[in-house]
């Protein structure tokens, strides 16, 4: 899988529409063995990414979504208690060293996704999701694990990586992320798709939706996505619309005027912004999608 | 086992091979004189992309290397500028190196007004904040400490900023700003601290997790007030009417930068600048440097509304949290429209704890806030102070503290 467009070729075919940018990027992650940072705003398709990937080359997505607080406890491996207390009760009366051992083995570790990333066979797609919202003490950790790919749990010794996982991580900048990480990883931005890349998304996540609505669709959310929004609509929202008129029944936007300014509350989702988007603002809108 | 023909060829690979190892060199060179953080590890994969066959695709390559060498949105914006004009020698806007401060001192455009900086105007609006001033508060004598960095020069603290003529003179200035900066921050932070330490017993919690310990109370959970560090957000106006003042509030800038754990600094004239990165620069002298880059195209009118426009927009919900202070730094002379920066500074009011004002006009004699520009922000202000001397800048400190 050296060729850019093979690998757009194999994302298209999973369900994700790549531009040439990104499929770049994919090749370069293999051919360097670097993490991949995306950033963009929230609903450009992320983390579909990830999935995509991993549909691409039939193996694991393992999933972390970042939240203020996490730690290692829900991110990397965590004792059974429960289980080694039984353990415990079970085996009174034996040597304390025996029963030390036996209660810290495999047996009672609890992999959290991390420690997963690491020990499977097949290189699996570990996604790093929303990594801004974790903590400094998180991601200096992560950084860690990332340059060595092991872990070392002090009951257990150094557990080292079976296979090298792809890492995707993304981040919608509610926080600066340190150079370090940044430096680490290759880096791109997703932006909102042109209307040529929209329509094709359109057409292969909705059924039913024919290609001439597709377009209409795209070139509406683009013109909308020019208004001046506090949020302005993503890819998902798009999606949702889309879904939304294919599924009233509409097959040419300007047949249903009135469809469509109800069904906007898909895209706009904030009062101010849906008080913006009057009717007048749709006709005129409308009237600019050929 | 060689025979001699292939090694000539060998000579002739290595020598091409240098010279491309000496241009890649180079690139990693201007992208790091761009601001961009390139390291020994990233030349290695570059030159290991260029071997794998990426060089004879300059597109490729471009797209590659994009994705090697940029870490944010900036770098990934000028990326394709930068790269064209180094590899495919493509004409574009060369730097600058004009430093705002050399000039500051001899402006001949504007006559030497009598300065007085007691003299404080508040600006028209009963409802704004006041700098709590030090001879009302005599029990404030502890206050000497954040006196600290400027009370050795206090022969020059007083004089206005656009008045410094000695060389010297500004140096001391740009030192001072540093210093008061670095002692803005001693005392928030230690503030903050103070805080953090009076944690106590989070018993439920410490009973729930302590189940699986047969409710032995093994893992202690604790509770610790959470309190946001007050975070300062700095617009400065580096436009031509300013420029007499721009010297002196880069070094402040960079000074509170460096020691405030949370601040970010914008620079703006006909459009916005993030600075942040390029102001944490160690060295002063180098971050100005950096930043000329930046400020090209200085001159030619404030679009103050404009660029508030751009920060709300691009800048505001990644900076912006519940204890920001914006400061934003410029005389108002508004070239753009006016109603639009009365509807940006609304909706920027809306988003933060503070919007303070520094105007180092302010305290000129016969000066008002008449500009149309200054006149469509002052009501969304909630402190509209002078920034002309060391002094003003001082009396800031405690009204920040207080936030």
């Amino acid at each position: 899988m050296k060729n850019r467009d093979e690998i757009a070729q194999a994302l298209a075919a999973n369900g994700y529409i790549a531009d040439g940018e990104l499929a770049t990027a994919v090749s370069l992650m293999a051919l360097l063995k670097r993490p991949l940072l995306l950033e963009g705003e929230a609903g450009v398709g992320k983390t579909e990414v990830a999935k995509a990937l991993a549909k691409v080359h039939a193996t694991e997505l393992i999933r972390l979504q970042c939240y203020e607080g996490l730690d290692q406890s829900a991110a990397l491996y965590e004792w059974n208690y429960q289980r080694q207390l039984l353990a415990i009760q079970a085996h009174r009366g034996q040597q304390a060293d025996a029963i030390e051992d036996q209660i810290f083995s495999e047996k009672y570790l609890l992999e959290r996704p991390l420690l997963a990333a690491l020990r499977r066979d097949k290189p699996p797609v570990l996604l790093i999701d929303e990594i801004d919202r974790a903590d400094d003490e998180f991601e200096a950790f992560l950084l860690e694990l990332l340059s060595d790919f092991q872990v070392s749990i002090p009951e257990l010794g150094t557990i080292q990586a079976v296979t090298i996982p792809m890492v995707v991580l993304t981040s919608n900048g509610t926080r600066e992320l340190s150079d370090a990480l940044r430096r680490r990883c290759l880096y791109h931005y997703v932006d909102y798709p042109d209307i040529d890349r929209e329509a094709r998304i359109i057409m292969a996540r909705i059924d039913g939706a024919s290609a001439s609505l597709s377009l209409q669709i795209a070139r509406m959310v683009e013109s909308i996505r020019k208004e001046e929004l506090r949020k302005v609509p993503g890819v998902a929202e798009t999606l949702d619309w889309a879904a939304a008129l294919v599924g009233i029944d509409v097959r040419d936007l300007h047949d249903a005027p009135e469809a469509v300014h109800e069904t906007l509350m898909c895209l706009l989702k904030t009062h101010e912004d849906k008080s913006r988007v009057t009717r007048e603002v749709t006709e005129r809108l409308l009237g600019k999608v050929a | 086992m060689s025979c001699c023909g292939s090694s000539a060829n060998y000579d002739e690979i290595d020598e091409v091979s240098r010279f491309v190892a000496g241009r890649l060199a180079a690139f990693l060179a201007t992208l790091r004189d761009n601001g961009f953080a390139v390291g020994l590890h990233e030349g290695q994969d570059a030159a290991s992309l260029m071997t794998a066959g990426y060089a004879a695709r300059p597109n490729l390559l471009r797209s590659a290397f994009k994705h090697l060498f940029s870490a944010r949105r900036s770098d990934w914006d000028k990326f394709d500028g930068l790269f064209d004009a180094f590899w495919l020698g493509k004409r574009v806007r060369s730097r600058s190196t004009t430093m705002g401060s050399a000039k500051a001192a001899n402006n001949p455009s504007l006559k030497s007004l009598p300065n007085n900086p007691g003299d404080r105007r508040a600006g028209g609006d009963s409802a704004m904040d006041q700098i709590p001033s030090a001879d009302e508060a005599p029990e404030d004598r502890a206050g000497e400490g954040r006196m600290e960095g400027a009370s050795r020069a206090d022969n020059i603290a007083e004089i206005d900023f656009r008045k410094m003529a000695e060389p010297g003179q500004i140096e001391e200035a740009h030192a001072a700003a540093a210093r008061l900066a670095k002692a803005m921050r001693t005392r928030l932070t230690r503030r903050d601290l103070a805080r953090r330490r009076g944690y106590r017993l989070d018993l439920r919690r410490t009973i729930h997790g302590n189940i699986s310990h047969g409710g032995v109370p093994i893992d202690l959970v604790k509770r610790q007030r959470k309190e946001k560090p007050l975070r300062l957000v700095m617009l400065l106006d580096a436009s031509g009417s300013m420029s007499m003042y721009t010297g002196v509030f880069l070094r402040f800038i960079h000074g509170v930068l460096d020691e405030f754990r949370q601040a970010e600094a914008f620079l703006f004239h006909t459009r916005l600048a993030h600075v942040s990165d390029a102001m944490k620069e160690k060295d002063a002298a180098r971050a100005l440097d950096r930043l000329s880059i930046m400020a090209q195209g200085a001159g030619g009118g404030t679009k103050i509304g404009e660029s508030l426009q751009t920060f709300n927009r691009w800048h505001a919900a990644r900076v912006i949290h519940s204890r920001t202070c914006v400061m934003i730094v410029s005389d108002g002379y508004e070239t753009g429209d006016a109603a639009l920066l009365g509807r940006e500074m609304a909706a920027l009011g809306k988003r933060c704890r503070r919007i303070v004002w520094l105007n180092p006009m302010m305290a000129w004699e016969g000066y008002a806030p008449e500009a149309a520009g200054i006149k469509a922000a002052l009501p969304h202000v909630d402190l509209y102070a002078p920034a002309n001397t060391l002094k003003s800048l001082t009396a800031l400190e405690p009204y920040l503290a207080k936030l």
